[in-house]
């Protein structure tokens, strides 16, 4: 079975998040009513001209800097050349010979292996509208009517070309992880698959293991989540060495993920040698990036998220909690508040990733709509340690803050859930305690100390949980030995 | 003369100035003119007598207030339809846009309305921009006003003629390989093309993008100057619009030609041109050195290479401007089984000849394997052409020759010779793979009276001394002669 590898690159499309389209004025907003967000420009009517939008510029600078890219002073933007209805003018504004970015690298981690993926080039374009065909059935050739929606017409798109550099589904996975958190830290789109504002396709092939040169290429479309595209690629591989191994040929094609049937099927056959005729794009002027502009954006460069889980692991979290922390919607910021104003980093990510997550999964709430700040995070914390509330009143205290009810403090006394820590009041509970069951007492007395955890059931039961354990099983060991 | 339709716009802005006339008195002049010429001219697609009625009164009213909006108030001016135009029907001359009114005015459409000016209509023009001779309209030729068996030069031939017959005072044109300059010369007007980027693109309908320019058309060089200060300045909606200052264009008009360094561009002032043209463009050179010009041969080798080059590059540009015309959004369409199908129909059924060959000859030029050989090989002869004309301007501060190697052709006699009609172009191309500005001004007539232009090209942004040398030569020439159909026994 490992007589064969796997060779695989990874395209990647991100919508990136401006607040106007790539060439116009219009509201980058996709989920308008059809065809609200459109003008001559993103309609392609006759005479319109595009001017590019600078935001847009930047934000791809931004990521090819993030991904180590050497960024070109002079790039441009060149037509690319095809018929579609939802392509109005017919050409993509795109960029072809001379893209923005070029010739970077990212380190992904795939279990205790670094793998460096090469980064071919990161450029600009125009997406396209928004096609939907109607009839019973729902494709294309059958279809009675297509209807066409231009607001997506336009919106700026950036496409992040990888060097063949990953062997394993997992791999690819892991880089396309590790880049739409770079996209989330850098805050260059929102990043989310389902809504396609991130697009993964796939190149893949099979070769001998240990070989040189490369095998024949697939294209693989349609991967909506991160595991949907690990599991078409291990589709994919299987399927290319099933035929590799019996001396089939593999046809050079694209093929789509059917996520329901789990497998790829070819696309329509459409696609010959598709011939672009791209040539540098007579509406627009060279672009130029100037050391001083790229200077002054590679300085406002947020931490990345690999420096991030270093710096988090430095400050004692374990691998897989710096990743959750680093990468949670929120998690970072509350968890930094929090080891700022003293809370044990570790427990303030235990509860985090613990606690909180899981509150906010079965409310289905996003952290940065909650009340719960860093600083109240450590004030919880804080009162766990200091005996004020027990471990289990905590996550009660943890979900009323969530809710809204106020801070740690206020919640916990609202709620009664402080910790009764006054030695007087929990001697009068043990002592009720003792007396309640004068048979396991009288045990006890005789130095059957399995008993002391009974008792302090008892008084956890009849305080209703607020008791210290703790000085409640001190007091019932004085009670006994004294 | 009496009638305003002959007045140049300088004289006419004086007189509505000074009470002697009215937009709307100037407006029927020209619409009276048109109602006698058109039946023969057609140089008009549209007229839009409302708007035009609607632009006069308000320029009457604002005049009455005292506002004074500049050259162009309350001037009837035409427009070439490939210029959009809010609400009313732009067509660039093609079927494929028959009946479209577009949602938009185009910058220089904006322009003119905030100047004052009364746009009388949509002139016609070869499909696109297409052409030297205004015959490739999808909806008939245009003719020439001194002769309408002739051609009045193309593609912009709809506003010279409406100019020269007085139908228009003055009129705005596109100029991709010498589509204002040429009809300027074929109908004996001044017609200039501006530096690419002084003039917004914006809303005219593209045919080459990298040597699309808008200019104007006119009697005189004083009113082109007066059309290229409306219409001229930065465009944020035009990524190739120039950013800095609009070149002082009418400082070059008082300048006379003393000490004027003119270049005289050898590889287009001899053979090729008609002897009638050549003679009057060396007469016309002759006065200039009179005059106290300094006069010097040019040599810029790489003008023979500038037609070729032309004709790989604007095709490959049009190749894809031309593609979003394909049904799906605007325009006829004709109905097919797929997607594909329609948009063949669609397009095989709305370009003519002329476009579809040079939609082929663009795609053909930018496809994987030619690419190199000629869009590739295309752009390196611009840059010699770039380079020639910069080293010229060492030595000269314009350089001359014939605009056109011959008077107005008859129509038909090119109409299935497009190598014959493409050499029409050949003294007007380079200066648009250059970027620089020209100008055309007539200065004479030849054996059968029609009339012959001078080119005067100058560095990019030197419109002062193109406006200097051309303001001479038109001094110098004193042409005034007028077409026949200008007159109204001429109309009859």
């Amino acid at each position: 079975m490992s007589a064969w590898e796997a060779v695989i690159g990874v395209e990647t499309h991100v919508e990136l998040g401006t607040a106007s389209k790539m060439f116009c004025g219009c509201p980058a907003d996709t989920t308008a009513e059809p065809n609200t967000n459109v003008c001559p420009v993103c309609l392609g009517l006759p005479g319109a001209l595009p001017v590019p939008n600078e935001r847009a510029i930047e934000m791809t600078v931004a990521v090819g800097l993030a991904l180590g890219c050497r960024i070109a002073a002079d790039s441009e933007f060149s037509r690319k050349n095809y018929f579609y209805a939802d392509l109005p003018k017919n050409y993509q504004i795109s960029q072809f010979d001379l893209p923005l970015c070029l010739e970077g690298s990212l380190d992904v981690e795939v279990g205790e292996q670094t793998v460096a993926v090469g980064i071919t080039r990161v450029h600009l374009e125009e997406d396209t509208g928004k096609s939907t065909h109607l009839g019973e059935t729902g494709r294309i050739h059958e279809a009675d009517a297509a209807l066409i929606d231009f607001n997506r017409c336009g919106v700026p798109l950036m496409e992040v070309v990888t060097e063949p550099d990953m062997r394993t589904p997992e791999q690819a996975r892991a880089y396309a992880d590790e880049l739409r958190a770079i996209v989330l830290a850098l805050g260059v789109s929102d990043a989310r698959l389902e809504e396609g504002s991130l697009r993964f396709d796939a190149n893949v092939s099979v070769r001998p293991a240990g070989a040189e040169g490369l095998g024949v290429k697939v294209e693989v479309k349609n991967m909506n989540s991160l595991r949907s595209l690990q599991r078409a690629l291990a589709h994919e591989i299987e399927r290319q060495t099933a035929l590799a191994e019996a001396g089939e040929p593999i046809a050079q094609e694209t093929r789509h993920w059917d996520e329901a049937a789990g497998v790829t099927k070819p696309g329509r056959s459409k696609e010959q040698s598709s011939d672009y005729r791209y040539f540098p794009e007579p509406d627009l002027v060279p672009l130029h990036v100037g050391d001083e502009q790229r200077d002054r954006i590679a300085a406002s460069l947020p931490e990345l998220p690999a420096a991030r889980r270093a710096r988090y692991r430095g400050m004692g979290l374990d691998a897989g909690t710096a990743r959750l922390v680093a990468e949670g919607d929120g998690l970072d910021e509350v968890f930094e508040e929090a080891a700022a104003a003293g809370a044990d980093p570790q427990a303030a990510a235990t509860w985090l990733t613990g606690e909180v997550v899981a509150h906010l999964r079965r409310t289905d709430a996003r952290l940065g709509a909650t009340p719960l700040d860093g600083a109240a995070l450590a004030a919880l914390l804080a009162m766990i340690d200091g005996g004020e509330v027990s471990a289990t009143a905590a996550k009660a205290v943890l979900a009323g803050v969530l809710d809204g009810e106020g801070s740690p403090r206020e919640v916990a006394e609202a709620r009664d859930l402080m910790q009764i820590g006054d030695a007087g009041a929990l001697e009068a509970a043990v002592d009720e305690a003792l007396a309640a069951h004068p048979d396991e007492a009288g045990r006890l007395r005789d130095g059957d100390m399995k008993l002391i955890g009974f008792f302090v059931g008892r008084v956890m039961q009849a305080t209703g949980g607020k008791a210290d354990p703790r000085m409640v099983s001190d007091l019932i060991r004085g009670k006994a030995t004294g | 003369m009496g009638d305003p339709a002959d007045l140049t716009i300088a004289e006419a802005g004086r007189q509505l100035r000074d009470g002697g006339l009215t937009a709307a008195g100037l407006l029927d002049a020209v619409r009276r003119r048109a109602s006698m010429t058109e039946a023969q001219l057609h140089a008009f697609l549209t007229i839009d007598a409302e708007g035009a009625a609607a632009a006069a009164e308000r320029a009457d009213a604002a005049l009455a207030r005292g506002e004074d909006l500049g050259p162009l108030h309350g001037i009837p001016v035409a427009l070439k339809d490939n210029m959009v135009t809010r609400g009313v029907e732009t067509t660039a001359g093609s079927r494929i846009l028959a009946g479209w009114v577009p949602p938009y005015d185009a910058t220089v459409v904006e322009r003119l309305a905030r100047g004052g000016a009364v746009i009388v209509g949509k002139t016609n023009m070869d499909e696109f921009a297409m052409g030297s001779s205004t015959e490739n309209s999808a909806y008939g030729p245009t003719r020439n006003p001194w002769d309408p068996g002739r051609v009045p030069g193309g593609s912009s031939g709809g506003s010279a003629s409406s100019v020269a017959v007085g139908s228009a005072l003055g009129a705005l044109g596109s100029d991709t390989g010498g589509s204002i300059r040429q009809p300027a010369a074929l109908t004996g007007i001044v017609g200039m093309k501006p530096t690419y980027g002084l003039v917004s693109r914006y809303g005219l309908i593209a045919f080459a993008s990298s040597l699309d320019q808008i200019g104007p058309f006119a009697r005189t060089v004083e009113d082109a100057v007066g059309i290229f200060e409306v219409i001229a300045g930065h465009d944020p909606s035009d990524a190739t619009s120039y950013r800095g200052p609009v070149p002082d264009a009418r400082a070059g008009l008082a300048e006379g030609p003393e000490g004027l360094r003119v270049g005289v561009l050898r590889e287009l002032s001899g053979e090729g041109n008609d002897p009638d043209v050549l003679e009057a463009f060396e007469r016309t050179v002759d006065a200039l050195a009179g005059a106290g010009a300094t006069v010097t041969p040019m040599s810029l080798p790489s003008c023979a290479d500038a037609l070729n080059a032309y004709y790989l590059i604007a095709p490959a540009e049009c190749s894809a401007n031309l593609a979003r015309f394909d049904g799906v959004r605007y325009g006829p369409r004709i109905g097919g089984d797929t997607v594909e199908q329609m948009m063949g129909a669609t397009r095989r059924d709305g370009f003519g000849p002329e476009v579809t060959r040079r939609i082929l000859v663009g795609t053909y030029a930018l496809s994987a394997g030619y690419y190199d050989a000629f869009y590739g090989q295309a752009q390196k002869v611009r840059t010699l052409v770039v380079e020639d004309f910069r080293r010229a301007y060492a030595d000269v501060d314009v350089l001359v020759c014939p605009t056109s190697p011959t008077t107005a052709f008859r129509v038909g006699e090119r109409a299935d010779d497009p190598l014959q009609m493409y050499l029409s172009d050949v003294a007007t191309v380079p200066v648009n793979l250059s970027g620089d500005p020209g100008i055309s001004v007539p200065v004479g007539v030849d054996r059968d009276g029609l009339p012959i232009g001078f080119q005067v090209i100058a560095p990019a942004l030197g419109e002062a001394a193109l406006v200097r040398a051309a303001a001479a030569v038109e001094r110098l020439a004193a042409f005034d002669a007028r077409p026949a159909l200008a007159t109204s026994e001429g109309a009859a």
